[in-house]
């Protein structure tokens, strides 16, 4: 049966599209979930898009975390679910605890728009599988607030336990401590991501394709779980 | 009206680059003794009824800061600061 990837639309939310087409790429069915709406109509994994939900109001994904599909999604997350929250969807998961520490504005306060390269630290999570540790990708980074920030306890045991999913190489955009760019939770389902991943999945539009191996790997993923 | 202040400010630990972007800019306007600018954001919540600190001190610690980056404090406005 085919994987299906489901994608959430919040109010703001902008990549939600382009993580669709993605997923489409890697072979799932895209299923596009809506934020009003709990149900998760039976996906295999979420993806939070990019964006500015509700204005990024308060705080980024200050909001969106108690929209009435997050609610779902923490107890499924929780579960095991696979989620990939990308740039706003980081800062969802970081407001709703599924992930430690917080996203702040960029240190130099100007927003950055550029093709990133990135190390992946980690194969070991739902996301990853399919990179080989150590290898490097190129993807855009697109962010205002993409400052990763967190105490050192917590920077010491995301490294120690190889949660530390991607770095940010040739030069940090925004700040992020310890050039992170990407983290997981414990279990390695949940991860974030603040460059695109999903728009760097075509030719036509991307730096590279390197992109669409989060996707491909989830599939790889999802095989092996039910298998 | 019953009105409750919060006043969220980022912890004294985490950078605040906005505040460094208005404390460079205070010697282009002759001030010269400003150590440091920090931000921070204060909220007013207006009750229906009659106001309730520990509804706002939930309402703080939920929505309104972040505890990861930010504290806070309650008051009832126009009254003395009441700790978090």
């Amino acid at each position: 049966m085919t994987a299906r990837i489901g994608v959430v639309t919040f109010p703001g939310s902008l990549d939600d599209g382009d993580a669709a087409r993605a997923a489409r790429l890697a072979g799932a069915e895209a299923v596009r979930l809506w934020h009003a709406d709990p149900d998760l109509h039976g996906v295999d994994a979420v993806v939070l898009p990019g964006g500015f939900s509700y204005g990024d109001y308060l705080r980024c994904g200050a909001i969106a975390r108690f929209a009435p599909v997050m609610e779902t999604i923490a107890d499924a997350a929780r579960g095991g679910l696979p989620v990939l929250g990308i740039c706003n969807g980081f800062q969802i998961l970081c407001e709703a605890h599924l992930l430690p520490g917080a996203l702040t504005r960029n240190q130099h306060l100007h927003f950055r728009n550029r093709d990133q390269v990135l190390r992946v630290e980690s194969a070991a999570t739902a996301w990853t599988g399919s990179f080989a540790p150590g290898q490097e990708i190129l993807v855009p980074v697109k962010n205002g607030e993409g400052c990763y920030v967190a105490d050192e306890r917590t920077l010491d045991e995301l490294a120690a336990t190889g949660r530390v999913v991607a770095r940010y190489l040739q030069g940090n955009p925004n700040g992020s401590l310890r050039d992170i760019a990407a983290i997981s939770n414990e279990a390695g389902n949940v991860v974030g991501i603040m460059p695109h991943p999903e728009h760097a999945v075509e030719a036509l539009t991307g730096p590279s394709l390197d992109g669409l191996g989060f996707f491909t790997s989830l599939m790889k993923h999802l095989a092996g779980v039910t298998v | 009206m019953a009105r409750v202040v919060v006043d969220v400010m980022l912890k004294p630990e985490i950078l605040d680059p906005q505040g460094q972007a208005v404390a460079n800019a205070l010697p282009r306007l002759g001030v010269a003794d400003v150590a440091s600018v920090r931000i921070g954001r204060r909220v007013e919540i207006e009750f229906s009824g009659e106001p309730d600190l520990d509804r706002a001190r939930e309402i703080a610690d939920k929505l309104l800061a972040n505890p990861v980056i930010e504290d806070f404090a309650v008051r009832l406005h126009e009254d003395e600061d009441v700790p978090a």
